[in-house]
Formats: structure tokens, C-alpha cells, sequence
């Protein structure tokens, strides 16, 4: 039998006969192997991927362009940043990014915005980018459940952490406080916005008090599938009168295939 | 779950983290894997990592729980941030018995723990870290745990800095486990705002293996892309396997060789799209079309 031509390294690795699947998702699955070791193509893919996450955490968000585009839609916002001076305090002291500067709280507290049930927070987080893409979008996804949402608070946070839209919606007397915010990134995804729902926001709140929903990008949790799914939530808060553990994301009951009634909420009153 | 098992992976558990905490979601879940556990005949559990919770009002709906999962932490007040206490943790161990679906034994906890969360949760009363993760693993005996995981440079920078302490904390978390007689386990891991890498991974993986950690995670290239963190590949798994000879529980070795998968060294086999395995992900039908 005659033997193949060696072409980047064929023969010395021994191939997935799954690849197709990898259509189906970004896991890095049917990498092949030599021996039990990754081939080196894939080790050195991997690499890139991990200094382009990194490139991510220390991306700063453009606040002025982010501000500008909320404007443009239509909202008031204001920008406020957290005890975390910058990137370096920020991942050392997560409880710095929990709690306002005392220059943002003194500005917050003198906001002539109306006092709304439903306040937003936009925070930088871990992934500068996420936010960038996909919070107004996402925003402008939800304006389907609610006619009014073009009237709530949209406060901008840089150095933040989810905890801090508890200060900023005690601040602003909100019912409840929705986080938008850039979840750590990950090697195939730099860019996941994180969802938080807070009822009765307060300082010194706990995770066990919020509701979330993770990976909202186009390639993940796509904005409309996010927005129902929070509608939902603060739907069911307002009838629980509490988020939390105990507020379950049902929102998932009525499939498959029909589409749920659509419902309208009020933001403001 | 096809990668890893065609890896031979998975003799401890075979483990999703979902995208979405809804009962329907989490439900469609527990079935899916329970059917091609049942069809295969694969000798191995599964767990959908979900609030303990949700996990009980999943079993009250008549879903197929193996193993009931949460995250637990050793002081009351992390563990209340966590929205669980003893109560519901013992009430989530007999719903999961009251299933009898295991064959040898009643160890129906999964329980995952690292150093840090007491502080996350601002619930650690001034106490280090360290003496917090012990505690929380007395907590864990309590409820004779299948497994114990120390994700352990999961929360990020500002409990474990980087690369060194996370191996650190690695060792030291497996030493306690032992002392309190724990299935202690270990995802191997760090995130991406951490100072730390893959080769720092390497290394308290194979720290790990020497000083007998009872079972690592894996996850698909070693990349989580559902929690966006790095931990261990399927392969490192095997490099590790392969330089200190450790097999798999005997009964899913020999499931591994009966499927064609590894042979009676534990050593794979290369494989064809003719693996039965791979037949139920449809690629027969594509290969044709």
C-alpha cells in the first residue's frame, strides 16, 4: 500500500469523526489528539483565546459613546463610578466596586429624574465590550413589554460590581434595580452581558435577594429571548412582592412551539 | 457529554451547568440524559447543577435526579447567601434516597465549595479562608456527599491572585477533604481576570494525581463556555491517567471496552463515524446527505 504524503502533520494526529457537531456549538470539542495530548494547533489557539480574554478584563468602557447612544434612544442617564480608582483596585477590592464614590452618591441623590419603580444600571463589570454591544439593545428589546420603559433612571457604572445597582436604586427610591453588566469573559466569548434583578435594592444585599440571566449576546441568549425572560421576572417579582430564591424564572412553561401571551408592564407606576 | 465520554470521561458523573434555572429547561435536561444513560446503558450518574431548590420541586414533578447539587459554604451566613440551610439540604438528601435510583449505596449529594466565598458573601466573620473551605466540608459530611469539588480558582483574583496561590489553595483544600474522610475532588481551574494560566493548571493537576485526588473535572478543551472560566481538558485527564496509571471505576472501564472506546489497558481507540455513540448524534444521516 502506498503510503500518504505527510501534509501538516496527517498521520501524527488521530482525528474526532465528530467535528460536524462543532456547528452546534463553541465548546472546543473534536480536537483530534496525538497520544493524549492536544495536537499543537490546538494549544496554540487556545493561547490566542486566552490573551484576547485578558485584553477584555482590562478594556475600559467608553462611557461617552455608551451615554451618547442611551441619549439618542430617548433615556436620561447619568454616570457614576464606584470606590475601585481603576482597573487594578477593582479586581483586588470587589467590595470597592459594591459601593458608590461619594462624589456619585451626592450626585445621584440630587438627579432630578423621576423617582421610577424600575431603575436601570449599566456597569462595566468584567467585560468592558459586553456592555458596550448589547445594553441598549437589549434595553430596546425589553421597551416590548413595557410602553413606559423610555422613562426610567439609566445610571452608567464604571468599576462596577452587581452590588452596586443596590446603592444606586436605594438612592433613587426604586421598587427594583436591573443590572446590566459584563460577566467575566471567557475564551469564546469575551463579550457575555449579565442580567440582575433586585427587589427592594438596599445596601448589603445578597446574591440569595437577586435574580439572573447569563450569556445574553447574539450568539448566546439573543436579546429578545433575554428581555422576555426578564419581563417575565419582574412580572412574577411584583406578584411575589420579592426576587430572590424564591422567584422562579417559569418563563420556559409555555413552550415548546407557542408563542406566550404577550403582556404589557408599566415602569413607572 | 460525547466528547467526554468518547474521551473516556465521566465514570463519576456527567454534569451540565444549564444557561437557564427554569424548571421546564432543567427538567428537559434530566431527561435527556437519563435517556441516553439508560439506552447506552452507561454505569455512571447525572446531575444538572441547579439551585438545591429547584432540584427539589424538579423531583416533586417526577423528574429522573441522580445527584441534588449546591454549592454550600462554612459559616451560616455564606450559606444563607446561597438561599440554603441544613433543613433544606437534609430534605433535598431524603427526596433524592426516596427516588432509589442508585444501585450500590445512598450517596445522592453533589456538593461544590472554594475558598473565598465567606468573603464574596461579606459572611466570614473576620476568619481566613482556609479555616471557612474546612468548615464547609464538615457541613458536607453531614450528608455522605457521592462527591466534594473544590472549583477552586473559580471566584477570581481577589481570593486567589494568581497561578501560586491557586495551586496553594488546590493542595490545601484535598488535604482537609482527606482529613474529614470526603470524596474530595477538584476542578482545576482559574478565570481570566486571575494572573494565572494553563500551564499553572498543569502543574496542581499533577500535584493533585500524586497526592490521590479522588476525581478531577473536565470540560471540552478545558474551556467553560457556559461559565466562562478555564479549567481541565479531557486530554489532560488522560495524560494524567496515563503517567500515573490510574484507571476508571471498573464497571465504566468495561463499558469503554464493550463500546469500542478505550480497550483493556484504558488506552483509546481511534475512532469511525460508525461509533455507536456518534449514530445518535445523526452524523450517519449528514455523512449520507
Amino acid at each position: 500500500m502506498a503510503e500518504k504524503p505527510l501534509a501538516r502533520g496527517a498521520g501524527l494526529i488521530t482525528p474526532d469523526p465528530w467535528t460536524r457537531l462543532q456547528s452546534l456549538t463553541r465548546a472546543r470539542i473534536a480536537l483530534g489528539r496525538r497520544g493524549a495530548s492536544l495536537p499543537t494547533r490546538e494549544v496554540l489557539a487556545f493561547g490566542l483565546s486566552h490573551a484576547q480574554a485578558r485584553d477584555a478584563v482590562h478594556q475600559p468602557l467608553d462611557v461617552a459613546a455608551l451615554a451618547c447612544g442611551f441619549h439618542a434612544a430617548g433615556y436620561l442617564t447619568r454616570t457614576v463610578t464606584s470606590q475601585a480608582a481603576d482597573r487594578g483596585v477593582y479586581l483586588r477590592r470587589p467590595d470597592w466596586g459594591r459601593r458608590l464614590a461619594e462624589a456619585s452618591a451626592q450626585q445621584l441623590q440630587t438627579w432630578p429624574a423621576p423617582p421610577g419603580r424600575l431603575v436601570f444600571v449599566i456597569g462595566d463589570g468584567l467585560s468592558s465590550l459586553a456592555t458596550q454591544r448589547h445594553s441598549l439593545p437589549l434595553l430596546e428589546a425589553l421597551a416590548a413589554y413595557f410602553p413606559d420603559l423610555h422613562a426610567c433612571p439609566v445610571v452608567i457604572a464604571t468599576q462596577a460590581r452587581v452590588a452596586l445597582g443596590d446603592e444606586v436604586g436605594q438612592l433613587l427610591g426604586a421598587d427594583m434595580v436591573v443590572v446590566l453588566i459584563g460577566e467575566r469573559p471567557g475564551l469564546s466569548s469575551p463579550d457575555s452581558l449579565g442580567i440582575y434583578l433586585t427587589g427592594q435594592p438596599r445596601v448589603g444585599l445578597t446574591d440569595a435577594a437577586r435574580n439572573c440571566i447569563s450569556n445574553v449576546r447574539p450568539e448566546g441568549l439573543p436579546y429578545a429571548e433575554a428581555a422576555r425572560k426578564l419581563a417575565f421576572l419582574i412580572a412574577g417579582a411584583r406578584q411575589l412582592g420579592r426576587t430572590g430564591v424564591d422567584l422562579k424564572d417559569d418563563s420556559d412553561e409555555r413552550l415548546p412551539g407557542e408563542r406566550p401571551e404577550p403582556f404589557l408592564l408599566s415602569a413607572a407606576f | 457529554m460525547l466528547d467526554g465520554l468518547l474521551y473516556g470521561a465521566g465514570d463519576a458523573v456527567i454534569g451540565i451547568n444549564p444557561a437557564s434555572d427554569s424548571l421546564p429547561a432543567i427538567t428537559a435536561l434530566l431527561q435527556l440524559i437519563d435517556g441516553f444513560r439508560q439506552q447506552y446503558e452507561v454505569p455512571t450518574q447525572s446531575c444538572v447543577l441547579t439551585h438545591v431548590t429547584n432540584t427539589l420541586r424538579a423531583i416533586e414533578k417526577g423528574a429522573p435526579v441522580d445527584l441534588v447539587f449546591q454549592s454550600i459554604g462554612g459559616t451560616e451566613a455564606v450559606n444563607a447567601s446561597f438561599g440554603v440551610t441544613a433543613a433544606i439540604l437534609e430534605e433535598a438528601m431524603q427526596a433524592a434516597r426516596g427516588l432509589a435510583r442508585g444501585t450500590v449505596g445512598d450517596n445522592v449529594m453533589y456538593f461544590e465549595t472554594g475558598q473565598g466565598s465567606a468573603l464574596s458573601a461579606n459572611g466570614h466573620h473576620g476568619a481566613d479562608q482556609q479555616t471557612l473551605e474546612a468548615r464547609a466540608y464538615g457541613l458536607a459530611r453531614r450528608y455522605q456527599p457521592l462527591l466534594v469539588n473544590t472549583v477552586v480558582g473559580f471566584i477570581g483574583p481577589e481570593y486567589l491572585y494568581d497561578g501560586k496561590q491557586i495551586i496553594r489553595a488546590g493542595l490545601e483544600d484535598h488535604f482537609c477533604g482527606k482529613l474529614l474522610g470526603l470524596p474530595m475532588g477538584c476542578d482545576i481551574c482559574y478565570t481570566n481576570h486571575a494572573e494565572a494560566d494553563q500551564d499553572d493548571m498543569d502543574t496542581l493537576l499533577t500535584l493533585l494525581g500524586v497526592a490521590g485526588i479522588n476525581f478531577i473535572i473536565g470540560v471540552p478543551g478545558a474551556d467553560d463556555i457556559m461559565l466562562n472560566y478555564q479549567s481541565t481538558s479531557f486530554h489532560d485527564a488522560l495524560y494524567l491517567r496515563r503517567v500515573l496509571n490510574r484507571r476508571r471505576a471498573p464497571e465504566f472501564e468495561e463499558w469503554l471496552e464493550r463500546m469500542g472506546i478505550a480497550d483493556y489497558r484504558g488506552e483509546l481507540i481511534a475512532q469511525t463515524e460508525q461509533q455507536p455513540l456518534l449514530a445518535l448524534a445523526g452524523l450517519e444521516d449528514t455523512r449520507r446527505g
